[in-house]
């Protein structure tokens, strides 16, 4: 929250002029029939997308030549301003194209046809929702005229459909650049800039996939393969001391006490176990241990047999070593 | 059809211009007579005495006794917080009892406050409305159970003004011993609201509803029930709610309630005509909806759905004409549910999501309806021509 959200926006101030043109006076709107195709010769589709009850609904007629080029379109809604405007300009930006450039066409186009300057959008956030059904049907005509199904025009799945920002791309950009925050993610690929409903469930509507699980998801991942990493480079022995995991660290340590001081210590009837392995602010890897049996008495306890166990470990793993016993 | 001077304002439901009389009367202590009334010298006196005289108007305006307590908050969202947190300090933490019933279609400040209340351990039942939009008070009865605390029910509805058995909610919920709260907010100055009567425990409302300012309401809470406070301070409303009275708003808040009191028969029968005429032509369009009986609705209301044209839609091009209504349609709104309360009834949802709610007051004139009709007709017309689902 911040100064210019508390207050929200005044909803339809924050319409363009050109959005607000487009809902009083739509220069698309209407009906081919399909005698008038018949007689233009030409291919008419008429394609249906969303319903009444879902409070919003657009029907796109086409009327297609033999080169697959829309000459002709018309739209009919139900929907809010937003939803008549992005349709009539979407069917404006069909006219001319071929089907297989129209499906291009996403809903951040429409948008910034729709805007009275390129720097101020159309609409504000939470109504791009409302600009989503021109784009999918679209897809829906495009699927009719071509025989496929309108999911074969998607490439992958659409996290923010506001934004059209996909899952791969955005699996993409948190291990590429390391994000840690869906600020971040917003900052990187505008997903989440716009209506917010994908950032968390509980937004405008609902979405099958959210960024915070997305963010937790590809950061445990990212977390397992550098955990993978490791062991792989432990196992192969390419693993300095520093970049060991608390857990190698401790094997590591335990196996040169195994076989380089545990020996010693039990000819004289005593042994050692570890207590606790702390990474020290200094950078120093602190490594608090116990004495056992006959060593749990003895005098040089602090002194030589200390100076012993630490310099065998430092030598075998890193100057950074340090032992204390408690 | 010719175009009154003015915009029309059909949303009063949401908030109403503030009463000519309530305004001649605050002007008065913003600027000449501002002293705090706890003072003691003159400056204090006369403003004390202004506020003695608001309250005798907010206690007429619901009939309760001078023993009960009437608090001043700073708005209904505020009043109703207090009595459902209060009782949650009061009773319902301590444990051995842990239920609250309110319904599926109260204001967010009751709905939102309650699951707050569920996070911290307390039972909650929202019960359903019917068909008609209205609640039998047996569904209450049903409901309530020996860990029950408090009823919360509104009394009449925001969106279709469908009033709620509140008496025999009262008489209930004094029989089986649960205390009962009601959000008046839609009900003060269109209904006659009768505190003894119904056997009112706790009641919200709020001055801007009724044509006072903004920012400032009411908590009537009955002799003896206790109330842990919101806002610790100092001993103002005898501790229950502390903070330097805000004069003029007060002042305003009681003049507003005194005329509304006076206006309830002009409602029920005025106002109430005018509505009727609107319904009436609105109803005699094809496809169009009102929402709940008339007789069982508060004068001024009307949800009405339009199929075939989206509820944001529809306001827009009404309000190109100068008329302000109100939708409870997703998209003019921060989720994309459909209207909850036409949900709640079972309506159709397409038809929730043409809802228009037409709200009127007592200020609504002859003409401004007549205009208001020809306007809805010429827009229903354009829309539903635009509609790909009509």
């Amino acid at each position: 929250m911040a100064k210019n959200e508390l207050l929200g926006g005044a909803l339809w101030d924050a319409y363009s002029k050109k959005v607000s043109e487009r809902m009083d006076n739509p220069t698309h709107l209407g009906v081919i029939t399909q005698d008038e195709a018949d007689k233009r010769g030409l291919k008419l589709i008429v394609a249906d997308y969303g319903a009444e009850a879902c409070g919003d609904a657009v029907r796109l007629y086409w009327l297609v030549d033999s080169n697959d080029v829309i000459v002709d379109a018309k739209f009919k809604s139900f929907g809010c301003g937003t939803a008549i405007a992005s349709s009539d300009m979407m069917v404006e930006l069909c006219l001319g194209k071929k089907v297989q450039e129209a499906v291009k066409i996403t809903n951040i186009d429409v948008e910034k046809a729709l805007r009275d300057d390129p720097d101020t959008p159309a609409v504000p956030g939470q109504k791009m929702h409302c600009s989503v059904m021109a784009y999918d049907v679209i897809k829906k005509a495009a699927g009719l005229y071509l025989g496929k199904n309108p999911e074969d025009f998607e490439d992958e799945i659409i996290v923010c459909e506001c934004a059209r920002v996909s899952l791969g791309t955005l699996k993409e950009v948190i291990k590429l650049n390391d994000l840690k925050s869906v600020e971040e993610i917003t900052e990187y690929t505008k997903a989440g800039a716009f209506c917010k409903s994908c950032i968390k469930p509980g937004g405008h509507e609902e979405r099958e996939y959210y960024l915070v699980d997305i963010l937790r998801d590809v950061r445990a991942e990212m977390e397992e393969e550098s955990l993978k990493n490791k062991a792989d480079s432990s196992a192969s022995g390419n693993l300095s001391f520093n970049d060991m995991t608390m857990v190698q660290k401790i094997k590591a340590i335990e196996s040169v006490i195994d076989e380089k001081i545990r020996p010693m210590l039990m000819m004289d009837g005593g042994n050692m176990e570890i207590i606790e392995l702390k990474n020290a602010s200094d950078g120093y890897t602190d490594v608090y241990i116990r004495y056992l049996g006959a060593c749990s008495g003895c005098a040089s306890g602090s002194t030589g047999t200390l100076f012993a166990i630490e310099s065998v470990l430092q030598e075998a793993l890193d100057k950074s070593i340090r032992v204390f016993p408690v | 059809m010719e175009k009154p001077k003015n915009r029309v304002y059909l949303d009063n439901n949401a908030t109403t211009m503030l009463d000519p009389k309530a305004k001649e009367l605050m002007d008065i202590y913003f600027c000449e007579k501002y002293g705090n009334p706890n003072s003691l010298h003159s400056f204090g006196t006369e403003t004390h005495s202004a506020i003695r005289e608001a309250f005798n108007h907010l206690y007429d305006g619901i009939n309760a006794k001078d023993e009960d307590d009437i608090i001043i908050t700073s708005c209904a969202t505020e009043s109703n917080n207090w009595v459902l947190k209060g009782v949650y300090f009061d009773v319902l933490r301590h444990g051995k009892k842990n239920h609250i019933i309110t319904t599926e279609v109260e204001h967010p400040a009751i709905l939102s406050t309650c699951r707050f209340l569920e996070e911290l351990g307390v039972e909650v039942t929202y019960l359903p409305i019917g068909e008609s939009g209205g609640l039998d008070a047996k569904e209450v009865e049903k409901a309530i159970t020996d860990k029950t605390a408090l009823v919360s029910i509104m009394w009449a509805n925001n969106e279709t003004g469908i009033i709620f058995p509140i008496e025999e909610i009262g008489a209930i919920c004094k029989e089986k011993g649960v205390l009962f709260h009601t959000d008046a907010v839609q009900a003060i100055g269109k209904i006659p609201v009768d505190v003894q009567k119904c056997n009112i425990d706790f009641l919200s409302f709020s001055a801007h509803k009724f044509h006072g300012p903004k920012g400032i309401g009411g908590l009537f809470i009955k002799k003896g029930r206790e109330l842990t406070p919101l806002f610790h301070g100092g001993e103002h409303m005898g501790g229950r709610r502390s903070g330097t009275l805000n004069v003029p708003y007060i002042v305003a808040m009681g003049e507003a309630m005194r005329q509304a009191t006076l206006y309830l028969d002009f409602e029920k029968n005025n106002v109430r005509r005018l509505r009727d005429r609107l319904e009436d032509a609105l109803l005699s369009l094809p496809d169009t909806f009102v929402v709940g009986n008339r007789s069982n609705r508060v004068p001024n209301t009307i949800l009405v759905s339009i199929r075939g044209v989206e509820g944001e839609a529809m306001l827009w091009d009404l309000n190109k004409f100068g008329i302000a209504c109100s939708t409870g349609s997703a998209c003019a709104s921060e989720d994309l549910e459909a209207n909850p309360v036409m949900s709640a009834i079972g309506a159709d949802k397409e038809l929730a999501h043409t809802a228009v709610r037409i709200s009127l007051s007592r200020f609504t004139t002859e003409e401004e309806i007549n205009y208001t009709i020809d306007i809805f007709k010429k827009s229903i017309e354009r829309l539903r021509a635009i509609s790909s689902s009509y």
